[in-house]
């Protein structure tokens, strides 16, 4: 072979004195990193992913992981990355699959967004003595009430409000499908989503039995290949979504390996076993605004009215107008999924390129919204790449009414982040039908750890909130003057609407 | 701090400004020197049925002409003079404060602008925010503010306000912390009828004016205040909720007290909450409002600004301090400090 192999990304080492030769490592890693030779354990650092399992269930803290140092020359524009891909390239002529979100190394505009505190003149609210309110409703809303006089002369509401859901804080959970990951990565979230007083989506994956007792909770997906998709399903949601575009890869559709298509996720995705799911890029349905509207009115009639219908489209360059019409086109929310968003698999380059910031885009369809007047009849729910408390604070007063979590929800379950996910080996149990690997994940400890992860984000929310002397998440919503820009360009801070660090 | 004072006779019989200069000025701790301010209700009989609008000019040449151009084309000036003003020795005079009595077309109104008052607040907002060294600050009918930089009685004396007699009074005292102390600055903040005076500051000021101003409000006298006034206009005026209903978005119950009210009643506050979210104001405030119909004050959800109501017979006293009250009427009964979020509503008798 002309080309040779690339070198390895990791290198793994046994500190043999530590060693007890206990094997762990070997069940642990899915890969296939160690093995037995005689009474020696062998490594094969090429197979590492650093997904970290063996690190972290050696009893012995003998595994040392380390980047490999570069064996390229290095050079600041062909970087060991771009000649990698150019070589697998070269060997495969296919297109490059990549795993989780956006890895490219463009700076982060939440981190350079500072939120504000007060002082003296305008009390913070100690959220631990006074209440604190983050109870979120995602649906239509009324633009304005109406009231009518009773014959007693009393006057009464007039207006009916359209259903909503109630959530208890504006963190819910992203839609990932059955098949992408596990049946106990989805229970784990689904517990979670129940005890936290949230929401967590289905993907298109279909309802898997087990998670009906969650169904109060679930918001069921339609997408473009329909899986798993018939009425007694769309009944089962507390809401549905229509999916037409994900963060991760704008403008291509879905693919899950047929591997991944065990007998359950066949059953449940209606699909036949072993096959691959594909979902097309578009809705075969879907052409133009005028279409969708239909699709969102059919669905609504078909659960007579009953349900919010979300659309999710991803952040791209003309974002604002493209949420604009679905605020118009009947759907009770917008999902803005921004170029960070994670994913099963995606092609590394639509990954990696494609898109824009969740943070640009919220602000631009909030601003966008409020001119055409139809920002308040719309819920809007951003995802894509959110970390910590702080991009959900941020995201907020950015303009959103909630957020979509996912790959934060798949750390608190355990994930590494090591991009594999395509390859249904997750050694943690998550992006897996592998029943021994899937095992590892127990349900109950799952959702703990979710529960835990959203309890913690909304305390922390709450002492931000009362840090600014705000008591109501209404307050905070499209809130910008809470927050400052700090080294950015005039440009980015006239789309996001915000004033410099200082101003 | 700041110190805010309102009040109301029932019977709209008229009380001169001269108690409640007295009133504000016992308040001067609370200011800083930098704004006081009032208004009168029933001050222009003569000119009743007209606009009166309140205009600070930088100079009598550029700005006024193109504030005349405007009010040409949307109806008729029916009187215009200069507001009359004393000099001051501690006041400086920065604008020349000048009023007219407008009265629109009828022909103007169609499209967007549904009413007179439409016309009148297209034309504040237009004069506002795009005319260099005009500011209309007080557009009523009937009614006028009067406001400058400086102490309660320096401001007071300026415009002479003893000269004034009206049956609904606010006035206030500023000590500013979050915006320049300016002639602009100075409260009350008025639209059309509504007229504001405020204590406190308004956290969630990003929130409503980008609110307000989807509705063509535009924020422009750089404090939150303003944004105030143009809530109200836009809920209790254009939207048509009862002034109750205004303050229970503006200042709703918790969630908690909503869950345990009868089906009907959270029915209604759930529907306030969810439609006017944007409306709702957070922050320490405690805030007096006055229209042609009445005042109304409330504070903030946990009361961290203080707002005292007292009552003597058909008068209604509304202020951040009880001994203020009792300079405007030391016969005053009831005095009592209402909950938060509570509305404290003084309407004429019928
Ligand atoms: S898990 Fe750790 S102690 Fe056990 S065999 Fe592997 S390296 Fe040795
Ligand atoms: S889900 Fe599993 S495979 Fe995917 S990135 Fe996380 S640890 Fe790796």
């Amino acid at each position: 072979m002309s080309l040779g192999s690339i070198p390895p990304k990791y290198k793994v080492t046994i500190d043999r004195e530590q060693c007890m030769d206990c094997g762990r490592c070997i069940e642990n890693c899915s890969y296939g990193t160690f093995r037995r030779e005689g009474d020696k354990i062998l490594i094969q650092s090429r197979k590492c992913t650093g997904c970290l399992r063996c690190v972290s269930m050696c009893p012995r803290d003998a595994i040392s992981l380390t980047e490999n140092p570069v064996d390229y020359r290095s050079h600041p524009l062909w970087t060991r990355e771009a000649r990698e891909d150019i070589i697998k390239q070269a060997r495969s002529g296919k297109i490059i699959l990549a795993g989780m979100g956006n890895a490219s190394n463009l700076p982060s505009i939440f981190d350079r967004l500072l939120l504000d505190a007060c002082q003296v003149t305008n009390p913070s609210i100690d959220p631990l003595r006074e209440p604190m309110e983050l109870r979120t409703y995602i649906g239509k809303k009324p633009s304005k009430l109406e009231f009518k006089k009773t014959e007693a002369g009393d006057v009464e509401l007039a207006t009916k409000l359209a259903p909503n859901l109630k959530l208890e804080t504006p963190i819910m959970i992203g839609h990932m499908s059955y098949g992408a990951i596990s049946l106990n990565a989805h229970l784990s979230m689904a517990k979670a989503a129940k005890e936290t007083g949230t929401f967590m989506g289905t993907g298109e994956g279909g309802l898997h039995r087990e998670l009906y007792p969650y169904q109060g909770n679930m918001i069921v997906q339609v997408a473009s290949g329909r899986f798993g998709v018939n009425v007694d399903y769309l009944e089962r949601g507390a809401a549905i979504e229509i999916k037409i575009g994900q963060g991760a890869k704008p403008g291509i559709g879905g693919h899950l390996p047929g591997e991944k298509v065990s007998a359950e996720v066949s059953r449940t995705r209606m699909i036949p076993l072993g096959s691959d799911a594909i979902s097309p890029a578009p809705h075969h349905d879907i052409y133009s605004i005028e279409d969708l509207v239909q699709l969102v009115r059919s669905l609504k009639e078909a659960t007579e009215w009953k349900k919010p219908v979300f659309v999710k489209i991803a952040a791209v360059h003309n974002v604002a107008a493209i949420a604009a019409g679905i605020a118009r086109s009947s759907a009770d929310a917008v999902v803005i999924d921004g170029s960070r968003g994670g994913t099963g698999a995606a092609p590394k380059v639509f990954r990696d390129h494609v898109g824009i910031p969740i943070e640009g885009a919220i602000a631009s369809v909030d601003q966008k919204l409020r001119e055409q007047g139809t920002r308040n009849e719309v819920s809007v729910i951003a995802s894509g790449g959110i970390r910590n408390s702080a991009d959900l604070a941020k995201s907020i007063a950015l303009g959103a009414d909630a957020v979509y979590i996912g790959t934060a929800a798949l750390i608190s379950m355990g994930c590494r982040v090591c991009g594999n996910c395509y390859r249904g080996l997750c050694p943690w149990g998550i992006a897996t039908q592998r029943q021994d690997l899937v095992d590892r994940l127990d349900p109950e400890q799952g959702a703990r750890q979710v529960s835990n992860l959203i309890h913690a984000w909304t305390l922390e929310l709450s002492e931000l909130m009362g840090a600014a002397g705000i008591n109501s998440i209404e307050s905070m919503r499209g809130n910008r003057d809470r927050l400052r820009g700090y080294m950015l360009d005039e440009g980015i801070l006239e789309v996001l609407d915000v004033k410099n660090a200082g101003a | 701090m700041c110190g805010i004072i309102g009040f109301i006779d029932k019977t709209k019989s008229p009380m001169d400004g001269s108690k409640i200069k007295a009133a504000l000025s016992l308040m001067n701790e609370r200011g800083s020197g930098d704004g006081a301010g009032y208004v009168a209700y029933g001050i222009y009989p003569d000119y009743a049925d007209c606009y009166a609008l309140h205009v600070f000019f930088d100079n009598m040449v550029e700005p006024k002409t193109k504030v005349d151009e405007i009010l040409h084309r949307w109806g008729t000036v029916v009187h215009q003079e200069e507001i009359p003003t004393v000099e001051q020795p501690g006041l400086k005079r920065v604008h020349t404060p000048w009023r007219y009595f407008f009265k629109p077309f009828d022909d103007m109104i169609g499209g967007k602008v549904g009413s007179e008052k439409d016309i009148i607040k297209h034309i504040v907002m237009e004069v506002n925010a795009s005319i260099d060294g005009a500011l209309v600050f007080s557009s009523g009918k009937n009614m006028g503010v009067f406001k400058a930089s400086g102490w309660p009685e320096e401001v007071a004396d300026f415009y002479r306000i003893e000269d004034y007699e009206g049956y609904i009074w606010l006035a206030h005292n500023r000590y500013p912390t979050n915006s320049p102390g300016w002639w602009g600055g100075a409260h009350p903040f008025n639209l059309l009828d509504w007229s504001v005076v405020h204590n406190g500051e308004i956290t969630s000021y990003g929130t409503n004016q980008r609110y307000v101003e989807g509705y063509g409000y535009k924020c422009t006298l750089l404090t939150d205040t303003e944004v105030v006034a143009y809530l109200f206009d836009l809920l209790g005026r254009q939207h048509e909720l009862p002034t109750k209903t205004v303050v229970k978005a503006l200042a709703p119950p918790f969630w908690d007290e909503i869950d345990r009210m009868p089906p009907a009643e959270e029915e209604l506050h759930r529907a306030i909450r969810l439609t006017y979210g944007s409306a709702l104001m957070n922050g320490p405030f405690a805030i007096v409002v006055a229209s042609n119909e009445g005042i109304v004050g409330f504070t903030d959800r946990i009361k961290l600004r203080p707002l005292v109501v007292g009552e003597n017979g058909d008068k209604l006293y509304i202020s951040s301090e009880e001994s203020a009250i009792r300079v405007l009427d030391p016969e005053v009964k009831n005095i009592r400090t209402p909950r938060a979020g509570e509305p404290i509503i003084g309407r004429f008798n019928a």
